[in-house]
């Protein structure tokens, strides 16, 4: 629906705009501060970001994030596909309910409320089966899977209800069993949701403070917990440099996705172009 | 005789067989199951069965042990099984107006910023759809963006701006405007704007659905018919808009209410929400059995926005 925009709507989408964006560009700017008070300004430097490529602690933690990620979003989106898939395509089967309900709830579940009790269930297990030994890379992940495998599973139930089922009633007329109906048809078409579900758990799982604090062992730390323990003393310019490398990996990532999305479209209509030609 | 005890153990063999046979081939024909199966042990035993054990230890006492509390179940000698139940942390809980204050102002602090959410996040995503064909997918964009990068940083992005020395008052002291510095970090204001900064995006997406399905020539109708511009918003658009305004609304409620990153962060130890009693209860005090039944009673607070969420979702996935 495109129509007048009054000039109070766009005063609005302007200031929301604004709201949005200059706290970030103010804390890229402040990261090329000299000065060691992040707020009083000493000239131009990048002094804080050698500090932080020097930081071993940042590395470690840096790397302990991105194969929980990495492990996290595979697993996430095969258990959400899955889930997607009996909620969707395999009718009513018993405890439909439940399931649905349980793959909603953690969308809404307070974090505290999810790391309490998975905190407390880890500590449960190691007490009768001396498992997990030390809270940290595993009990992250298994965390991180049980509430991003829920995102997962709505961006591909939201796919499959799109989709239709005509192509799959199509292949099972032609005689394909309805487990090569799922392989060769409907998994290749899901293709799109599995990328965007995969890419959501990754972010979901580097985004996470609270859950991770809670499972997380002494000497484990993911980045958002060693951030969190840094700013909860206030300022700090090392800090600033961090999320200003933060901001333009983000950035780089969606502008080569923008442009992948984009080339697709064009080649979708060039396609369509030329079928429409051969009529 | 003997004829018949053989043919008898050929049957039991054969018998035996045809089940594992039978259970391969079953497998087989319900690989569906197993579809099913796996996500759904997972999330029992992940997700269902970590909240019966806060459930079991909020009915526990502290003990001065690891773990710090007293098992509910206990074998005596002799045999005999004696079950332990505790209402004593509900009690407390009730009883203590840290918590009862610190609940009420989790919900007021809450449905404040969503009403502010609302109020701007309405007319944003009004200005968006109403956009040109250019502007609308980059407007959209930008409004999703943010959500990509790291919430704590947004979040600390807004502890340099209303610092004492931050940009804001020094910005408000050269123009002129204040001579002294304002305090704003560190009180329930501050805890506003991470609220409505952070969760503006879940406002503004689900009105711009909706919106964004509305029959532009029910607006023209009404015009025709002599309604002017602000009655044909209050009487066509805003009610069929009414489901993106639930759903937003209650997107932003439910985690606003059980925050703890904002609160810790931008309310400094000036500003008590839930989320924040419940992580402190746990890490400093380590009393676990008043934590859980801490748990307990938030869950309690959402219940009835989650149920009426999901039933609009129900709705919604109908709809499609």
């Amino acid at each position: 629906m495109y129509g007048k925009r009054s000039k109070f709507l766009t005063v609005m989408v302007t200031i929301g705009m604004a709201f949005f964006y200059i706290p970030m560009i103010l804390l890229v700017i402040y990261s090329f501060n000299y000065s060691k008070l992040v707020l009083v300004w000493g000239g131009w430097s990048t002094r804080w970001y050698k500090v932080l490529f020097e930081s071993e602690e940042v590395w470690a933690a840096v790397n302990m994030s991105l194969k929980i990620a990495l492990v996290n979003a595979t697993f996430a989106t095969i258990l959400g596909m899955l889930a997607a898939l009996s909620m969707v395509r395999f009718g009513k089967f018993r405890g439909r309910t439940l399931f649905g309900g349980m793959l909603v709830a953690p969308l809404v579940m307070p974090e505290v409320i999810t790391g309490l009790s998975l905190l407390v269930m880890f500590i449960t297990l190691k007490q009768f089966f001396g498992w997990p030994e030390n809270r940290g890379f595993a009990t992250i992940t298994i965390a991180h899977i049980t509430f991003s495998m829920a995102y997962v599973a709505v961006t591909i139930q939201a796919r499959l209800t799109g989709m239709g089922q005509s192509l799959e009633e199509a292949a099972a007329d032609l005689g394909a069993k309805p487990f090569k109906v799922l392989t060769s048809i409907t998994i290749p078409r899901l293709t799109p949701a599995l990328i965007s579900g995969w890419l959501l758990a990754f972010t979901l799982s580097l985004d996470d403070l609270v859950i991770a604090s809670f499972v997380s062992g002494p000497g484990a730390n993911t980045l958002p917990v060693l951030i969190f323990s840094r700013i909860r003393l206030g300022l700090r310019p090392d800090i600033n440099a961090l999320a200003t490398i933060i901001i333009l990996v983000v950035a780089v990532c969606i502008a080569i996705a923008a442009l992948i999305m984009f080339r697709q479209q064009k080649r979708d209509l060039l396609d369509q172009q030329l079928a429409e030609r051969e009529k | 005789m003997n004829n018949g005890i053989k043919n008898n153990t050929n049957i039991k063999v054969e018998k035996r067989v045809s089940i594992i046979d039978r259970t391969l081939r079953r497998l087989q024909e319900n690989w569906r199951s197993i579809v099913i199966i796996i996500p759904f042990v997972w999330l029992l035993m992940f997700f269902l069965f970590p909240f019966f054990i806060v459930a079991k230890i909020s009915l526990a006492e502290m003990k001065i042990a690891s773990p710090p509390f007293t098992s509910m179940v206990e074998w005596a000698d002799g045999g005999i099984v004696t079950i332990r139940i505790v209402f004593d942390n509900f009690l407390y809980i009730i009883n203590d107006s840290l918590y009862i204050d610190t609940y009420l102002n989790s919900v007021k602090i809450a449905s404040t910023a969503t009403v502010i959410s609302l109020l701007l996040g309405y007319p944003i995503a009004y200005g968006i759809v109403r956009s040109g064909p250019v502007a609308k997918p980059i407007l959209l964009f930008m409004v999703i963006l943010p959500f990509w990068t790291s919430f704590l940083l947004r979040v600390y992005a807004w502890m340099g701006l209303l610092a004492d020395q931050g940009t804001i008052n020094s910005l408000l002291i050269s123009l002129g405007v204040i001579n002294e510095p304002i305090q704003m970090l560190y009180s329930e204001f501050a805890v506003y704007v991470g609220i409505v900064y952070t969760y503006l995006p879940f406002m503004i997406l689900p009105l711009y659905a909706n919106m964004e399905k509305l029959d532009g020539s029910l607006n023209e109708a009404a015009a025709d018919l002599g309604s002017k511009p602000t009655n044909t918003f209050f009487k066509v658009t805003l009610p069929l808009t009414m489901p993106g305004v639930i759903a937003g609304s209650l997107l932003v409620f439910i985690p606003a209410s059980g925050e703890y990153v904002i609160p810790d962060l931008l309310g400094g130890g000036n500003v008590q929400m839930i989320g924040r009693v419940l992580f402190n209860e746990f890490s400093r005090n380590t009393d676990w059995p008043v934590a859980s039944a801490v748990a307990i009673a938030m869950l309690f607070l959402l219940v009835f926005p989650i149920i009426i969420f999901q039933h609009y979702q129900g709705k919604a996935a109908e709809g499609n």
